[in-house]
């Protein structure tokens, strides 16, 4: 049986890094992943990474700025190291290798990025989370003899021992389809959102909520569930990704009469609002019918007031997705783009150093909710969340695993694991297709929790989160084999994101206000007298989801009117 | 208002949407059947993936088509697959192309070449691509002590490294390698690419390490036959042979590394043989790239080129006469410009995407010049505008 000081799952950003500075710390390392490492969505990031390095900035600068965006949701002490830390976290980057372009006098270039009072987004092209993924992989491979690499295993259980801590894990490896209980002095989850839950999405097949899940069912409470951020500028066409970067380098949003809309709700920093206030703004023009295309469902990004030569070297990636998706030249014409689902801010609570109600588990990136995010999460933050706190989990893990002995575990778990997979793969034919309950799942998701809400909409969104829970008891499917039975998986994954959707439709049912993303036409409203906490998702006794509160740290920014 | 209409408008049902056959290889290694192909018909728009093909088959008819995928929108590099025998990724491959390349009105879809099949479309990367990315030493070798803050180097030689950076290990140019499917140990395009991404990356400390390391290796960037595939399978734009081609001309001309392969020596025979002649002497070629006809090394792979030779002789490629009296190209003068022109610019002229612009009309792009300059006036007017307003309100 497998045996480490530090066990991760999942290897994107948050993952390899925690890994890294486990190892340096002189921990014994394992890194698991569903996919090979450089699959992991992290790797869609596109547009940079905030830090105030610019000698004009100050790291309080970027703070205010963070608190602001999450709409004062966001704890303070936790927005304080993240940003405080982010320079340095920055030049280990640079000093690994990460090709960050330059200005003309060779220091690292900074970009625009939304809701920033200034420039502060380092960046590699419109490619800076391929960049950051590809370059820590190299670094995961030079240290192939401290860190051992399970790439392609499937995460089913976490192990809790008698004492309560979390002691490790059952995994399935994909290509042979063993079960294999994994050890752990401490573990990391680093398994990333939900977006699947939701249809359209941003995010990557692989983003099911695995580690959220997981967490959730082994005790631990999930926090800001509610906020869902939806991304201004995704294709009309097919729901992918343009990068905040463009209009970062100076592009427009416009409406079917032509207008620059943004000056009615952000006339200072128009564009480059918070992505909450952009996304309602845009969903505004077209429920409102000012939007474009035959169903009038859009707004168009013009990126042709960008130099051309800017495009090609800086957003090359978004000129390539323009040609090949939607067939529009993006230096030439305008591109349909509309709101879509893109990020979770909510997932696993955890302090600054990455620990959960759980003792001897961790959680960073997205699966985690420090909170940093808040209400609302600021463009080229979310790399930033991924490092700070992925490093900030491996050395405290390394640390706490330096002074303990290694649990005993047994393959009870383990058991029960490989005869649960076994009866879905028995399951007769009766029931519905799992492919059939997740493309439900998301666009009921997609209709009842998106830019605008309301208790009529989320009301019926849970009784269909509910009702799809029932059916994937008995849902079906088609592969009976062992090697790459992604089929199998593909039951697992749904069950992990209908946990997440019922506590994404309870919270969002709770909350009586309106902040950041969670935007209720029915209370249009902040309301900071009733509603300055966070809200807790926790499972009880019977398995049913149970909600809960936590306060908000204010340090230095007490909240104030939010205008861009 | 209700919340209905955040979506109403994704509801309205797609119009467009067409037949397709997909000819999918399938392989089940728990079955001890050899692998075969199955047809599924989708219904989808053209322009969808021939990924969201896949999965639309996948989703309705069969859970146990494997494939790899994620992100949908080719940065991910999980589905790389050869659809109507050319490599790529399935998620970048609309529908109605793939149609358009087929010769019986079926899309073929197989796993990638040069590499072990696990399952149905998925390949075992860890056996080949990744085992060759480990060859290269693919991690920073850095200058040290580190400087306190990030590395200060030229602006450009970072967006130079960012075609290289810029590939996604989705293994298509792997997949149709010539030189690998004769030489499986040949490190290949993929790994090649990453080791431009050191050599062309000034804060690494070893570049002639790295340079003599894959110059001398008999399976290192000499043994890549300039066949152009892995540009062509590429659809990232990474270009792993021009890579190849830079890495042999800083290991020839900035580093001189003459290598045991004689690859240095090989490429100088080609470039002297077109000045002297206008054209290749073919006759000249194997002692000019063995050390001259005098080398030992030259006599024996002389010997060793025999059959060749002979070959070449009887289908007349090369006549006694050609090969001793070989034909000079008339235009000297031409030639000697070229060369000129060439070996004269103090700087070599690299072709990389994310610096060279495509050829453009030039009243169009003095147009769109013109665009974006009244776009910013407009912009900069706008702001003093809104500036003016704020002061006036803030003053009452």
């Amino acid at each position: 049986m497998p045996a480490h000081d530090v066990l991760i799952i999942g290897a994107g950003l948050a993952g390899q890094r925690a890994a890294l500075a486990a190892a340096d710390a002189g921990a014994t390392v394992a890194i698991m992943s569903k996919v090979h490492p450089v699959r992991s969505h992290s790797v869609a990031a596109a547009g940079g990474i905030n830090a105030a390095i610019n000698p004009a900035d100050d790291w309080r600068s970027h703070a205010f700025d963070t608190v602001k965006g999450s709409d004062y949701l966001g704890d303070q002490d936790a927005i304080e190291v993240m940003t405080s830390e982010a320079p340095g976290e920055i030049m280990y980057l640079e000093h690994i290798g990460v090709t960050f372009h330059r200005n003309e006098t060779g220091h690292l270039d900074l970009r625009a990025f939304g809701g920033a009072s200034m420039k502060r987004t380092a960046y590699v092209a419109d490619i800076t989370g391929q960049a950051i993924l590809h370059v820590l992989y190299e670094q995961l491979m030079k240290y192939s003899d401290r860190v051992d690499r399970y790439e392609e295993w499937f995460n089913t259980s976490l192990l809790r021992g008698d004492n309560g801590r979390c002691e490790g894990v059952v995994a399935r490896n994909i290509r042979t389809g063993e079960m294999q209980t994994f050890t752990a002095k401490t573990t990391i989850l680093a398994t990333g959102g939900v977006g699947q839950a939701f249809k359209p999405t941003t995010n990557g097949l692989i983003c099911t909520g695995d580690g959220m899940s997981l967490a959730y069912r082994s005790g631990a409470r999930l926090m800001d569930m509610e906020m869902i951020q939806y991304h201004p500028t995704t294709m009309t066409a097919n729901g992918f990704l343009i990068t905040e970067g463009a209009r970062g380098e100076g592009a427009h949003l416009r409406n079917a009469n032509g207008e620059r809309f943004m000056v009615e709700s952000a006339p200072n920093k128009m564009e480059l609002a918070s992505r909450d206030v952009v996304s309602r703004a845009e969903q505004k023009e077209i429920n409102e019918g000012r939007g474009t295309g035959p169903l009038k469902d859009s707004v168009l990004l013009d990126v042709t007031v960008v130099p051309k030569n800017r495009v090609l070297e800086a957003l090359r990636e978004i000129v390539n997705l323009g040609r090949d998706f939607a067939g529009i030249d993006i230096t030439k014409e305008p591109i349909p783009v509309r709101p879509g689902q893109h990020y979770t801010m909510g997932g696993v609570k955890t302090d600054v150093d990455g620990e959960t109600d759980i003792p001897g588990l961790y959680a960073a990136g997205e699966v985690a909710c420090v909170s940093v995010h808040g209400g609302n999460r600021l463009g080229a933050n979310s790399l930033l969340d991924t490092l700070i706190f992925g490093r900030r989990s491996g050395e405290h893990a390394a640390k706490v695993a330096a002074s303990m002995a290694m649990p005993k575990v047994s393959d009870a778990q383990l058991r029960d694991d490989a005869k649960q997979i076994a009866a879905i793969i028995d399951r007769p034919r009766t029931g519905r297709r799992v492919s059939e309950i997740k493309e439900e799942l998301g666009e009921s998701m997609n209709k009842y929790c998106a830019v605008f809400r309301d208790e009529e909409g989320m009301t019926k969104g849970a009784e269909v989160v509910n009702r799809l829970q029932e059916e994937a008891k008995t849902a079906y499917i088609d592969d009976k084999g062992t090697v790459f039975n992604q089929d199998v998986l593909g039951a697992l994954e749904l069950g992990f994101m209908l946990d997440c959707s019922e506590a994404i439709v309870k919270a969002a049912l709770e909350r009586k206000e309106s902040r950041g993303a969670h935007s209720r036409t029915d209370f249009t409203e902040r309301n900071d007298e009733d509603w300055l906490f966070h809200l807790t998702v926790e499972r009880d006794g019977d398995g049913a989801a149970k909600l809960g509160q936590a306060p908000v740290t204010i340090t230095q920014w007490q909240p104030m009117e939010r205008t861009y | 208002m209700s919340t209905i209409e955040n979506t109403d408008a994704t509801e309205a049902k797609p119009e467009g949407l067409q037949e397709f056959t997909l000819r999918l290889r399938r392989y089940d290694p728990e079955s001890g059947q050899a692998p075969y192909f199955e047809e599924f018909q989708i219904e989808l728009e053209p322009h969808r993936s021939v990924l969201d093909g896949i999965l639309q088959a996948k989703a309705k008819e069969d859970g146990s088509i494997g494939v790899r995928c994620s992100c949908r929108a080719a940065i991910c590099g999980s589905c790389g697959t050869r659809i109507n025998d050319k490599p790529g990724l399935a998620c970048h491959t609309h529908l109605d192309e793939a149609l358009k390349r087929s010769k019986d009105g079926k899309i073929t879809i197989e796993p990638l070449g040069n590499m072990p099949v696990i399952k149905d479309l998925i390949v075992d990367m860890d056996a080949v691509h990744w085992k060759k990315q480990a060859r290269v030493t693919p991690w920073l070798l850095p200058k040290e002590p580190l400087p306190e803050r990030e590395h200060i180097v030229p602006r450009e030689s970072m967006v130079d490294v960012t075609q290289s950076m810029a590939c996604i290990q989705c293994g298509a140019c792997v997949s149709d390698c010539l030189s690998m499917e004769i030489d499986p140990l040949f490190v290949g395009p993929a790994a090649l690419a990453k080791a431009y991404r050191f050599v062309g990356d000034p804060r690494d400390s070893r570049h002639a390490e790295r340079l003599s390391n894959l110059a001398e290796d008999p399976h290192g960037i000499y043994a890549c036959t300039h066949c152009f595939k892995c540009i062509e399978a590429c659809p990232k734009g990474v270009a792993p042979m021009s890579q190849i081609m830079r890495l042999r001309r800083i290991a020839s001309q900035d580093h001189h590394i003459n290598d045991r392969n004689n690859g240095e020596r090989h490429e100088m025979a080609i470039v002297n043989s077109v000045k002297k002649y206008g054209t290749l002497n073919e006759a000249k070629m194997v002692p000019d790239s063995y050390g001259g006809p005098l080398a030992p090394a030259a006599a024996k792979e002389l010997v060793a080129s025999l059959p060749v030779i002979t070959k070449a002789l009887l289908r007349r490629k090369v006549t006694p006469k050609t090969a001793l009296f070989h034909h000079k190209n008339p235009d000297q003068a031409q030639i000697k410009r070229i060369y000129q022109e060439v070996q004269g610019r103090e700087q070599r002229l690299e072709l990389n995407l994310y610096i060279t612009q495509p050829d453009e009309d030039p009243a169009e792009l003095a147009a769109h010049e013109a665009h974006v300059a009244e776009a910013a006036a407009h912009d900069a007017a706008e702001q003093a505008e809104r500036a003016a307003t704020n002061q006036t309100e803030a003053g009452a």
